[in-house]
């Protein structure tokens, strides 16, 4: 009965910890570690997702939580509660499957039902809630229908119905939006995110699809080889990443390698091999390592035929000058490859605002590049 | 010119067609006619009469051992529906354990193995266990020569179910029995009936490893054919025989509609 009820004693008894924490959970398979010692804080009524190439363990770790595998080490503890070793069946969590996995013998109302079904939830209640279900996800008139007769998008909307039946604590969704296509998949974004709300459930949602992620997540989990990279929101994650693999795996990058001069009042001074030397804001958190790598992304470099009048003597900007080597139209921005004359090459971002523009370079031209100091995220190599 | 070409080539594939179809049931085909013949002489048309299945039927006999054959085949499809489906499940669902190739491959193995060898194999160890031959050691010889081909069927069929059906059923609170016996079994129900369909004719059919198994006094119907057939052919045993084609046919057709049907509800298949 605990999937159904509406609150959970233990819940206001202890405010204090998180719905869902993961402490060091570890998982093997065979020699190859899947997941290695995550740790995790998850609050109720999130949006996590958690991120990362096929193979980093996101999809482990998310098993883990639905019961399919046992952690190796670790607790996974739901309001305070051990459930590591509890059988998926046991759990007040629902998993929404890649696959959808819908019971091909059954029509779309006994799959939604499935689940209260097993809850022994009395039959007036069940063709109650069904049918608010079929209203949320948009399906009524198809609950005769088998899963075989519906499009892949009504699909993906019965089995997120199903998943969320019990009311669970926890919703996990794999790859939830992976089958469908790009212009179903952002209209189903914004249902999805509507429906967290609306339902005030916590989802962990796991995803290769850093748009996805940002645009769903208030919090996203980087994965790489079996450890969270970085736990962060959106904009910290892009604006802020805390490892060079993080700003290279999210969005576009540039990265120029070089090594640290000098410190002096919050600003770093890195030479460069390829791009001359750049001045930084001092990042709070930098090892002591001299040699590092400047992160730039594209879209805060500017690109002008003649440079700005400031003082560049004065550090408070750097300016590289060189000649624009390839042009990539993309619609609402156009990507610049500017060969420096360092050697280095950088790529820039510019927002085509207007349907003439003035700003367009063509391949051969000379250019200067110019970004601010703060726009620098110096990284340890 | 192309089209005349194809036109004569689909007349040469319409010949081959009906030359084949004939050889293989034209034999049949008579035989069905010669059961209704009237005459007491196997190879003389009388006219069309139902004497024949008259006397089959009043023919105690013969009535004991078609029993015989009904009963043991039931009961061995039945056993063979049952032993079939589990070694399938523990080759596609058992992933880790070991053997599992060599496992495999030795259920395979009766598939391929001569009838003869089966039959005297297993005669030799009913009779090392002293086991009194008659119905239960028919049976039991016949269970183990079916319940790979249920096997078989049941293997393909599990193969292309999706995992995640399962685990869904368990996260949606069922416990790992109730999982399978809530969706697992009724998808994998048709290829178990086709198994069940398929095990059973093999069963009626069988008269090699019968003969090697059999006692005193539980005689299959094969068997009891056969022993009239050497004091000489009675039309009594084209009647017989055409009963046999025809509920071995409607087991076939009826094996092949479950798996088709089986196929059908299986995973995204296309709306009908």
């Amino acid at each position: 009965m605990g999937p159904l009820s509406e609150t959970t004693p233990q819940a206001s008894a202890d405010a204090a910890l998180p719905l869902l924490r993961i402490d060091t959970v570890g998982k093997q398979f065979g020699g190859f570690t899947a997941v290695d010692g995550v740790s995790l804080d998850i609050k109720a009524g999130e949006f996590f997702a958690l991120l990362g190439p096929s193979g980093c363990g996101k999809t482990t770790l998310l098993r883990m939580l639905a019961g399919f595998e046992t952690p190796d080490t670790g607790r996974i503890l739901l309001h305070g509660e051990d459930v590591a070793r509890m059988p998926p069946h046991q759990r007040p969590v629902n998993m929404m499957f890649q696959s959808y996995a819908l019971f091909p013998h059954l029509n779309v109302r006994d799959n939604i039902a499935f689940g209260l079904r097993r809850a022994g939830m009395p039959r007036a209640e069940i063709n109650a809630r069904v049918a608010e279900l079929l209203a949320l996800v948009r399906l009524e008139g198809l609950e005769k229908r088998r899963p075989e007769q519906l499009s892949g998008g009504q699909r993906q909307r019965v089995a997120l119905a199903r998943a969320v039946a019990r009311r669970p604590q926890l919703l996990l969704l794999d790859e939830p939006l992976a089958a469908l296509d790009k212009k179903l998949r952002d209209s189903t974004q914004r249902e999805l995110l509507a429906l967290q709300r609306k339902l005030g459930l916590t989802f962990i949602v796991v995803t290769h699809d850093q748009d996805e992620a940002m645009t769903l997540a208030d919090r996203i989990g980087v994965m790489n080889a079996g450890r969270l990279a970085q736990v962060a929101t959106p904009r910290q994650l892009y604006e802020e990443p805390r490892s060079r693999w993080v700003a290279e795996f999210v969005g576009d990058v540039n990265i120029i390698e070089g090594r640290i001069e000098t410190r002096e009042a919050g600003r770093l001074r890195v030479t460069t091999q390829g791009a001359g030397a750049l001045t930084a804001l001092a990042p709070r958190h930098l090892g002591d390592a001299a040699d590092v790598c400047v992160a730039i992304r594209p879209e805060k470099i500017r690109v002008s035929q003649r440079a700005p009048a400031q003082d560049f003597a004065a550090g408070t900007i750097n300016r590289l000058e060189g000649t624009i080597a390839n042009v990539s139209y993309l619609g609402s921005v156009s990507s610049y490859t500017i060969a420096l004359d360092g050697g280095a090459t950088l790529r820039a971002s510019l927002a085509n605002a207007a349907r003439v523009s003035a700003d367009a370079y063509a391949v051969g031209q000379r250019v200067t590049a110019w970004f601010a100091p703060e726009d620098c995220i110096v990284l340890d190599r | 010119m192309s089209a005349r070409r194809f036109a004569a080539m689909s007349r040469f594939n319409v010949a081959s067609l009906a030359l084949g179809l004939a050889f293989l049931y034209l034999p049949i085909v008579i035989l069905v006619i010669y059961s209704f013949n009237g005459s007491q002489l196997v190879t003389v048309w009388g006219g069309w009469s139902l004497r024949w299945y008259t006397a089959f039927f009043n023919d105690e006999a013969m009535l004991t051992a078609a029993g015989t054959s009904l009963r043991v085949a039931a009961v061995s499809a039945t056993l063979a529906a049952v032993l079939g489906t589990l070694a399938a499940l523990a080759l596609v669902r058992g992933e880790r354990f070991k053997g599992r190739t060599l496992f495999s491959g030795m259920l395979y193995a009766p598939l391929v193995m001569p009838e003869v060898i089966t039959g005297l194999s297993l005669l030799l160890l009913f009779v090392a266990l002293g086991a009194e031959r008659g119905f239960w050691t028919v049976t039991i010889a016949h269970t183990t020569l079916t319940m790979c081909f249920v096997a078989v069927i049941v293997q393909s069929r599990l193969g292309s179910i999706d995992r995640s059906l399962e685990e869904a059923a368990m996260d949606l609170g069922c416990g790992p029995v109730k999982a399978f016996v809530a969706v697992t079994l009724p998808l994998i129900a048709p290829a178990i009936a086709a198994g069940w369909m398929l095990a059973f004719t093999l069963s009626l059919d069988d008269l090699v490893i019968a003969s090697f198994t059999t006692g005193p006094g539980s005689a299959t119907l094969p068997i009891r054919i056969y022993s009239e057939v050497r004091l000489g052919v009675k039309p009594e045993i084209n009647a017989i025989c055409a009963l046999i084609i025809g509920a071995v046919t409607l087991a076939i057709v009826t094996a092949s509609l479950a798996t088709k049907l089986s196929s059908r509800r299986g995973g995204n298949a296309a709306p009908m």
